[in-house]
């Protein structure tokens, strides 16, 4: 699958040094230590809920359409008690690692620390620009489940108020409720950690995400895969291997909707590969093929929660016309249902109908959360987002875990 | 498409990082780009554009489409990461964070950019670890070349 196994030893070995050198805040994956080891499964269902969101009221009164939202509970590393339970989590299949606002965060976690004792701090790439904060450890329990020493990104810190030009030029900030348009990201997507083997490795090579920070300013730095912000998931006792995001069908507009982030894929009854296909991906991109009109679009195809609506083509290749005012959504004079085919690498493909409304109409009413048929243009690409995932049991297995229905990463549904 | 390689430069030199470019500057700041990207260039030629491209050091490929006359009037970028996007789109970068921040309000949520003003078009897709985009300004495209052959 990729070229950098031995940058996977390297790193593991850079590890080890970091650990032994620098001491303290190194955090370490808790992989396979089952302190209770009994027969009792956890309760692995975590109550997702698709509604206007963190961002509805006051002073923002910017109402959300079809982001899922959940509530995670922190703790500062082995305490009981300084803990807080945050709501407004966006839940995102599209990234992965532990989000959250600084303004919301009222407990003190510990900072991750680098060479030097200085502290470590992120810039994270999205599409819309990038999130910027220190790397820090918490004990995440999500349902049942638990992530010890999981390093988190606390997002628009004020301890790091200085955001270096080379994170700053990836496009808009958003460390604040109004442009993340969340209290925090919980990203549960195909990747293990956000960055993975090419900010171990030193140079030109590395694409800075990571940064070590002391008072004189911060320099792009090496983060070893154990010290990254990682999928919380793969923290986690069992239960390990992925997710499913099982939303209800929807027609049209709603106001809110209920559903359902089970952790796991065959580890639990709950949980179990049955009729699904499997879609692997481009190991490189995570993505996979669409057939749309005729034309295969390879290698252009996503599933993901973060995006509110499903994004594909243009008018040209569509037909659709574009919103007068909303230019990023379609606004078709009636209700359309054009078919697709999704085509994973391993040649699984399945045909399906999907809807595509008028924007203006689905979005008219602001107390609207949710509502299928809401479409866009994304030029060659089929981002296949929220209302993709209406009516549908989604798996998503993270890249390198054991499934019973093989490696990961894949989609099935 | 009838592009002729013309030549191949590696660059690994550090130019002073006081230098910008690109979108809507002359075509001989695509060697400034290179640069900070410490990346490979090649350089090819069709008859209505000169096409820069950049292979960055981290995996992501970078277009710059430049007019006969010399101007850069469209960007590409591909890859796990997104480029210096202040370098890459120059003096319309401010132009362009602007529109994301109103887009995202507007939007209600997260997805794609689609940026459409008059003097400037950008868009940007994808998800962690893989992300494209795209910007032209739509006047300065040479006759005779067509938004789909900036990809």
């Amino acid at each position: 699958m990729k070229p950098a196994r031995r940058y996977e030893i390297f790193s593991l070995l850079l590890a080890g040094i970091l650990a032994a050198t620098a001491g303290c805040g190194s955090s370490s994956r808790s992989s396979s230590t089952s302190s209770g080891g009994g027969s009792t499964a956890v309760n692995n269902v975590q109550t997702i809920t698709v509604n206007t969101g963190p961002t509805a009221g006051p002073p923002i009164n910017s109402p959300a359409i079809n982001e899922p939202f959940t509530s995670v509970t922190v703790c500062a590393p082995g305490s009981t008690s300084n803990c807080q339970t945050i709501s407004g989590i966006l839940v995102d299949t599209g990234s992965s690692g532990l989000r959250i606002l600084s303004s919301v965060l009222t407990i003190s976690l510990p900072q991750q620390t680098g060479s030097g004792g200085n502290a470590v701090v992120e810039c994270l790439p999205f599409v819309h620009g990038f999130t910027w904060g220190p790397v820090q450890a918490a004990d995440l329990t999500i349902a049942g489940e638990e992530a010890k020493n999981l390093p988190i990104q606390v997002v628009g810190s004020v301890a790091f108020p200085t955001i270096p030009t080379s994170c700053s030029g990836q496009g808009a900030e958003e460390d604040d409720l109004k442009s993340l348009g969340a209290n925090g990201v919980l990203g549960v997507g195909i990747f293990a950690q956000d960055c993975g083997d090419g900010c171990t490795i030193t140079g030109s090579n590395n694409p800075g995400l990571y940064y070590s920070c002391s008072s004189s300013g911060c320099q792009v730095t090496t983060e070893s895969l154990a010290n990254q912000v990682a999928n919380p998931v793969i923290f986690f006792a069992t239960d390990n291997n992925g997710v499913i995001i099982d939303l209800p069908a929807v027609t049209g507009a709603e106001a809110s909707i209920t559903g359902s982030l089970i952790f796991g894929i065959g580890t639990q009854s709950n949980n179990a590969l049955g009729s699904q296909t499997i879609y692997t991906l481009d190991p490189s991109t995570g993505n996979i093929a669409t057939r749309f009109n005729n034309v295969t679009y390879p290698n252009a195809a996503f599933l993901d929660t973060g995006s509110n609506a499903i994004y594909f083509l243009d008018t040209a290749t569509t037909g659709f016309s574009t919103c007068t005012d909303l230019t990023f959504w379609y606004c078709p004079t009636s209700t359309q249902t054009p078919s697709a085919t999704n085509q994973g690498a391993n040649g699984a493909s399945g045909t399906f109908t999907f809807t595509v409304g008028n924007a203006d109409t689905l979005t008219a009413n602001g107390t609207v959360g949710v509502a299928n048929g809401l479409a866009g243009p994304n030029s060659g690409m089929f981002d296949w987002g929220l209302p993709f995932f209406y009516g549908r049991k989604v798996y998503t297995a993270i890249e390198n875990q054991n499934t019973p229905g093989g490696l990961g990463p894949y989609w099935a549904y | 498409m009838n592009l002729k390689i013309t030549h191949a430069i590696v660059l690994m030199l550090a130019l002073p990082s006081s230098l910008s470019a690109s979108l809507g500057r002359d075509a001989t700041s695509v060697q400034e780009d290179v640069a900070k990207m410490q990346g490979t260039l090649r350089t090819s030629s069709s008859n209505s554009y000169t096409l820069h491209e950049i292979q960055t050091p981290t995996g992501v490929a970078v277009k710059e489409y430049a007019s006969p006359a010399g101007k850069v009037f469209a960007v590409t970028w591909k890859g796990p990461y997104h480029p210096d996007l202040r370098q890459l789109l120059g003096p319309y970068y401010d132009e362009y964070v602007q529109a994301v921040r109103i887009q995202r309000t507007q939007r209600a949520g997260h997805g794609p950019i689609l940026i459409q003003h008059a003097g400037l078009v950008v868009e940007v897709s994808g998800h962690l670890r893989s992300f494209v985009g795209r910007a032209y300004v739509p006047q300065q495209l040479p006759a005779g070349m067509h938004v789909e052959d900036i990809r």
